[in-house]
């Protein structure tokens, strides 16, 4: 038998790849669906069908009420962050379109983007941040040309937690009819975001990290005022709609969800997403969270870790995403010695971002990361400076 | 009497059963009626006397939906 360790026995602090433990309520929902629902939403009529046809709405309807949307029907599920990304990217870009992007993008925006430019389809400006990891807008703006279809930003970074004005560049993509695609998949649940005040035209986000749901959940949000035929689907096939045409239905979102969706999944990302809603403070809590929890780590870690070198910022805002390692050691060697000897979970390496990585001064070793989570507890991260002042007093092995 | 709305969706059936009672009017869901024959292997159930009410919600919300039959 493997041991559960929802109930402690590690410490997890790798959550910016995926959120561990997630709250009781969201194993419950995925046990019920398994146990007690069962069937397929979008096709047969029976009641077992019906009750799958609800989680999945009511999953819509909690994601829209989250990013500020009216229309549930605007949410489009997708197996992760990733496949929304792709179907944004290449739904949007047409032979001949320029699209801005950033360098502080995951390869799940910069490696669709860097395809496109390859084959010859699409022209690629990529914004250089500072050191930070900040984007200046008007740099963005200067990008633009006649033929820019589409801007693509990542709004908080996978490597460093920094959080881009978006609002800002949003305002600009708006003055020249341009689109803005937003990655929100390290924001969402983190930081409190309005499709519309922060100008948004489609945002990709994952279901299982800040918003605590299971893997394999994640989705596309278009705004309402955003006419969603510009984008082409990614996927064709069944939908349980118009089953008798071939050609694929026009609206959504069955435009977008050809397939059966991950009912399981959903399940629990509709009580994570509930679960983050109704916590006390809302987002903006748990943002200040993380910040203190970021700032704390930091302090101590300075204070008592030899050649502690973070690359993370403590005055900013931040969804607690730090990059940082100990000069004497390799990033390896040292997130090994963690999780074996001390039971801490981190990750080493370049967090598949190569060009926020190389912004920051750390290609190609890469860092350690730790991401916290609403769950970590001071007591943990005083556990972990202490793990990592012992490692760099240590000798090497 | 009962009247019932068909939708091409499941997805819109689901999302007018909820509009409709946020705006009190008594609906539930159903599997479609043998003699009608929709796609969407469910569609919403209501008093026809509601017929109206119901077809100005789901105009408001932009709620596509196939057609309303009376049983
Ligand atoms: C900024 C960013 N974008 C995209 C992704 C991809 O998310 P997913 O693993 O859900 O596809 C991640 C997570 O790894 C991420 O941190």
């Amino acid at each position: 038998m493997l041991k559960d360790r929802t109930h402690g026995g590690v410490i997890y602090f790798d959550n910016a790849a995926t959120s561990f433990p997630k709250p009781q309520c969201v194993t419950d929902a995925v046990i019920r669906y398994m146990t007690q629902i069962g069937a397929n939403p979008g096709r047969s009529g029976h009641k077992m069908a019906i009750e799958a046809g609800q989680i999945v709405y009511k999953t819509r309807k909690s994601i829209a009420t989250l990013f500020g949307l009216r229309n549930p029907m605007h949410v489009i599920f997708t197996s992760n962050a990733t496949e929304a990304l792709n179907l944004a990217i290449k739904g949007v870009l047409e032979k001949g379109d320029h699209a801005v992007t950033s360098s502080m993008e995951h390869n799940s925006t910069i490696r669709p983007l860097h395809e496109m430019e390859k084959d010859g389809t699409i022209s690629l400006s990529i914004i250089q941040a500072d050191k930070t990891g900040i984007l200046d807008p008007q740099k963005i703006r200067r990008a633009i040309t006649t033929k820019t279809k589409a801007i693509i930003i990542n709004h908080a970074s996978n490597v460093i937690g920094c959080i881009q004005p978006i609002r800002e560049i949003g305002k600009i993509c708006r003055e020249s009819g341009i689109i803005f695609i937003v990655d929100c998949a390290q924001s969402a649940g983190v930081v409190p975001i309005d499709i519309d005040r922060d100008n948004i035209d489609i945002l990709a986000f994952a279901g299982h990290k800040g918003l605590y749901g299971p893997t394999g959940t994640g989705g596309m949000v278009i705004s309402d005022g955003f006419d969603f035929k510009r984008i082409k689907p990614l996927k064709y096939g069944g939908t349980g709609s118009f089953s008798d045409k071939i050609e694929q239905p026009d609206f959504l979102p069955d435009r977008f969800e050809s397939g059966t969706l991950n009912v399981a999944g959903l399940n629990g990302l509709l009580a994570g997403s509930k679960y983050i809603q109704k916590r006390e403070g809302g987002i903006e809590r748990i943002l200040e969270h993380k910040t203190e929890l970021q700032n704390y780590f930091i302090q101590k870690a300075e204070t008592f870790v030899k050649d502690f070198y973070c690359y993370s910022s403590s005055q900013l805002p931040s969804t607690s995403v730090i990059a940082f390692k100990i000069n004497s050691y390799s990033v390896s060697e040292t997130t090994q010695i963690l999780s074996d000897r001390y039971g801490i979970m981190s990750r080493q390496g370049l967090h598949c971002s190569p060009l926020a990585h190389k912004t920051i001064g750390t290609f190609p070793e890469g860092t350690l990361r730790f991401g916290f989570s609403i769950f970590n507890k001071k007591e943990e991260i005083d556990l972990a400076v202490q793990a990592l002042k012992s490692v760099s007093e240590g000798k090497r092995t | 009497m009962k009247a019932v709305i068909l939708f091409h969706s499941t997805n819109h059936a689901i999302w007018a059963e909820d509009e409709l009672k946020s705006n009190n009017i008594v609906c539930k869901m159903i599997s479609v009626p043998r003699h009608l024959s929709s796609d969407c292997g469910y569609c919403v159930q209501i008093d026809t006397e509601d017929k109206e009410k119901a077809t100005d919600i789901l105009n408001t919300n932009k709620i596509e939906f196939e057609k309303i039959e009376t049983l």
